[in-house]
């Protein structure tokens, strides 16, 4: 049994938005009470659409926002946002977009090397030595020591940017949904690359994700994320073969395959995004909700491999996802 | 071991650089500005062995002699001589060191003030950001020249003086621009990057932000350049800038005003050389800035 | 008579560099209410060619084709004045965009009335029916009170269905959806793709659609053509392409992507080694052939376009080497 290397207790997060000068300012949230546990060398999934949170979870996971409420734990050990230099050594991130990720007057080396100069490790040839051997390790031809980003394609890019999260030996690597900007045959080179590095490195990953396919592909445990909560965690093979909340049905029937026998799959659940205060933050859109569910929060249910907070876990037992 | 199989599936090189120095040749504006801009300085720094007399040596005997081409001019002195007797060449030639000393000393001064002001209202946002546009728009509202009168009145005019002044009071259009050019690259992946690297704040202000918002500071330095040495034209010719017998364009034309009717060459002459400086910076500054924007594309 | 037939399409970019040949001799045609789908990574010249049919091209780029028809009328010859009248009207395009292809200083009662009042003399109050009418089949809920409202007060999938509106609106023969969902969240991209399927069947309409997400393709599409490096490398019915492919390109792209319940979880994927060559200067031979696990000496020659069964066409010459090793 492996140990809990990320731990969020109840970690909540709220934004104060100015209203202008006469009025009383608006509180958005946008992480309400997650707790979540990452073992270490799991690859971890956080499925959510634009509005879920997960960005903001990643930047407090990356000790760069500070929780309003909660606590988060790396090893076991709470951190606060004066341990940014402690945290940076365990925990590094690679970003979405690779043209915005790189500092476009730094040469590739430089990049790399960041994380040495900043932690003072080793000198100019030391320095020189591991950024060379990165290069090796993520795939880059050793010609683009010298390069700017400029000079790089998308792909090509993002292998830099897993270069500068990896060469402090982090334990945890976030990814914010890493290949979401790359083309397809880029993005299958680059999953393949995340797999060999984790399994040579011994890397745990945080994998934030829109696509499915792609989670499916990678994830160990899956969790998934709807305006600031967690309404479902399972293993992965429980998630795709038998979910239990409406909204990861909806995310699973949305998935298109390369099927031509198929059509477009009609999810039934209504376009509005905007929660609720009342009862469930997901029933103004949910095609099962029922009248207790616009009035009573949704109970955390257990289940085998995991949770989900749905009135209804029961009765959607045993509906495959067609 | 896994080193060779993704090595395998990325081996194309990095592109070629578009190079910046083939853009610059390219780009007319640039050229004849820079041009124009060098051979001043050139001027500027080769002043005394130029110069085919001393602009301070007056000649009460050959006062307002007339520029060479026309009637009663001579090779003696090719642009005449003021109303001191002195040769009006060899003061335009000195006067080129005023104006870029001017120029580059208030920029420094104003550009740093404003930068630092800029920067760091743009990267800390909320509060540090609200007092300090506030700083700006109020420096906004207040009008240069009669500040500069009043520091005149208080300090006495004199070629420091004007530097002073100008430096302490022209830095608002670097804050303004540096603030909003920070505020965009702040918000870029790649600070964020930074900050898990675990970058000290001062690492990140010089070493991330700064290089990415030189682009509009350079242009905004070359504006302002321009801008100061108008002023202190401007100011020299009320009589509040720099004090006589040194050779400022701007004194040069205060002094010939009286003349204006009858030799007016006495102020064609210095004007002509003003609006020629301030034309190749603004035309330097323009061209930069195209040269240099589309490159940040890669 | 097919509503629009391609023939050796081809856009060219002069920059300093050299000459970029974006689109390097496409065909196709499409027929009244029919879906092709043009699938393609960035640079293989899938949006130029959209853009090219519309003649909205950059002012630095240069068109040229042996055909270019819509419903009789000759593109290549017409004046920008005719082209005008076409767009919007008889061809209308849906962007990726919802955030910036709308007028943020407009309601959207004003964009969506003067789509239509741009090419029919309709009034005011005539326009502003059928921009209800329309607003409704698009599933905008209140659409009468919606006309009163600016883009930035809508979420992106409703900006997008207010995007499908606007193109109605003149009840055009052809609509082309550059990436139309791409950026929008999976659940709503089902929804829009749903809407487009109801609506193209409803009136009757033509759709060129164009992504790079095979899955979007497969599930919408009539037909595939699938471009690489400015050129089309295989067409076919969807059907046929996908579950037979030819080009080692499309077989190499349907590997790429992991699919739930086929791809083994945690296994590596096939991947394409390598990237797309850059198109500036003259290209000789296949552009595929450098990624190529079946390439050979013949390939740095021409490559015709044939036909591998009724209706299917792949550009390659090592067909025959692909099926032994199949």
């Amino acid at each position: 049994m492996s140990e809990t290397l990320l731990e969020l207790r109840d970690v909540t997060r709220t934004f104060e938005l100015s209203q202008g000068v006469f009025r009383r300012a608006a509180t958005l949230t946008a992480v309400a009470g997650v707790s979540l546990k990452v073992r270490r060398g799991e690859v971890f999934a956080l499925v959510g659409e634009s509005g879920s949170g997960k960005t903001t979870l990643a930047k407090m996971l990356l000790g760069l926002l500070p929780p309003t409420s909660g606590e988060i734990l790396i090893g076991g050990t709470p951190i606060s946002a004066r341990d940014r230099v402690a945290v940076s050594r365990r925990v590094q991130p690679i970003f979405q977009d690779p043209y915005s990720s790189l500092n476009p007057r730094k040469s590739v080396a430089q990049l790399i090397a960041l994380p040495l100069v900043v932690h003072g490790v080793g000198d100019g040839t030391e320095r020189r030595a591991k950024v060379l051997e990165m290069l090796d390790l993520v795939g880059l031809s050793r010609r683009h020591y010298d390069a700017y980003p400029g000079q790089l394609s998308g792909g090509q890019r993002q292998r830099v940017a897993i270069a500068r999260a990896l060469i402090l030996r982090p334990e945890v690597v976030i990814c914010d949904e890493p290949t979401s900007a790359l083309d397809v045959s880029v993005q299958a080179q680059i999953l393949n690359l995340l797999l060999d590095l984790k399994r040579e490195l011994g890397l745990t990953y945080f994998f934030i994700s829109h696509n499915l396919a792609v989670v499916e592909h990678l994830a160990d445990r899956v969790a998934v994320m709807y305006l600031g909560r967690f309404v479902e965690e399972r293993s992965r093979a429980g998630l795709f073969a038998s979910p239990r909340h409406p909204y990861t049905r909806a995310l699973l029937q949305s998935v298109l395959t390369p099927d031509p026998d198929l059509g477009v799959p009609d999810t039934r659940i209504g376009a509005t995004m905007a929660g609720s205060d009342t009862g469930c933050p997901f029933h103004p859109r949910c095609p099962s909700a029922i009248d207790i569910c616009r009035t009573a929060a949704p109970p955390l249910r257990a289940l085998p491999d995991g949770w989900a907070t749905c009135h209804l876990v029961e009765t959607q037992e045993a509906e495959p996802v067609p | 071991m896994t080193a060779a199989a993704p090595a395998a599936f990325d081996t194309a090189p990095p592109r070629r650089r578009t190079g910046l120095l083939r853009r610059s040749m390219g780009h007319s504006g640039l050229v004849l500005g820079g041009m124009t801009l060098v051979a001043i300085v050139a001027i500027a720094l080769a002043a005394p062995l130029i110069a085919p007399h001393d602009p301070y040596n007056q000649d009460l005997a050959h006062r307002l002699i007339p520029p060479v081409w026309q009637a009663k001019g001579s090779w003696e002195h090719a642009l005449g001589t003021d109303k001191l007797g002195r040769d009006y060449l060899s003061r335009l030639i000195f006067g080129t060191r005023i104006s870029l000393l001017i120029g580059t000393l208030t920029v420094l001064i104003s550009g740093t003030i404003g930068t630092v002001i800029g920067v760091c209202a743009g990267y800390f946002g909320g509060k540090v950001d609200a007092v300090l546009s506030y700083v700006v728009t109020t420096r906004l509202a207040l009008p240069v020249v009669l500040v500069a009168l009043a520091s005149a009145a208080l300090v006495g005019s004199s070629l420091e003086g004007v530097i002073v002044v100008l430096g302490l009071l022209l830095w608002d259009r670097f804050a303004v621009v540096t603030r909003s050019a920070t505020m965009q690259v702040a918000r870029s992946d790649y600070v964020a990057a930074a900050q898990a690297v675990g970058c000290s704040t001062l690492r990140i202000l010089v070493s991330e932000i700064l290089p990415n918002i030189l682009n509009a500071l350079i242009v905004v330095a070359t504006l302002e350049m321009a801008h100061a040495i108008l002023l202190e034209a401007a100011l020299s010719f009320l009589g509040l800038g720099v004090q006589p017998p040194l050779p400022s364009w701007g004194l040069m034309i205060s002094e010939g005003k009286q003349y204006m009717f009858f030799s007016p060459w006495v102020i064609a002459i210095p004007a002509a050389a003003l609006v020629l400086l301030v034309l190749a910076i603004n035309l330097v500054g323009d061209g930069l800035r195209d040269v240099t924007a589309p490159e940040n594309r890669g | 008579m097919a509503l629009l037939e391609v023939d050796n399409l081809r856009v060219n970019f002069a920059l300093s560099d050299g000459m970029l040949h974006a689109v390097r001799g496409v065909s196709f045609s499409l027929e009244r209410g029919e879906t092709l789908a043009i699938v393609g990574e960035s640079g293989s010249g899938k949006s130029m060619t959209s853009l090219a049919l519309m003649n909205l091209l950059p002012k630095r780029a240069t068109r040229r084709a042996d055909r270019l028809v819509f419903d009789g009328i000759d593109l290549t010859a017409a004046p920008e004045a005719r082209m005008r009248s076409l767009r919007g009207n008889r061809m209308a395009m849906i962007f990726q965009e919802p955030m910036t292809s709308l007028n943020p200083s407009y309601t959207i009662g004003n964009q969506l009335a003067e789509a239509l009042r741009t090419h029919r003399a309709v009034s005011a109050a005539a326009a502003r029916d059928r921009a209800v009418h329309l607003l409704d089949k698009v599933g905008i809920p209140s659409a009468a009170q919606r006309l009163n409202q600016y883009p930035h007060q809508l979420s992106g999938g409703l900006r997008q269905r207010v995007m499908i509106a606007m193109a109605l609106m003149c009840g055009p023969d052809l609509i082309i959806a550059d990436e139309p969902t791409t950026a929008l969240d999976v659940t709503i991209q089902a929804q829009i793709l749903h809407l487009l399927a109801d609506l193209k069947n409803e009136f009757g309409m033509a759709m060129i659609l164009i992504s790079h997400d095979l899955g979007v393709v497969a599930r919408v599409a009539d037909k595939v053509a699938v471009m690489y490096a400015g050129e089309v490398v295989e067409s076919a019915a969807s059907r046929p392409l996908f579950k037979a492919p030819r080009h080692p390109y499309t077989r190499g792209l349907l590997n790429c992507i992991p699919v739930p319940g086929r791809t083994a979880p945690g296994a590596p994927l096939g991947a394409i080694p390598g990237q797309a060559p850059t198109l500036i200067g003259a290209q000789r031979g296949c552009a595929f052939r450098d990624r190529c696990a079946f390439a050979a000496a013949e390939c740095e020659g021409d490559i015709p376009f044939v036909a591998v069964a009724p209706g299917h066409h792949a550009r390659c010459i090592r067909l025959n080497a692909l099926e032994a090793a199949a």
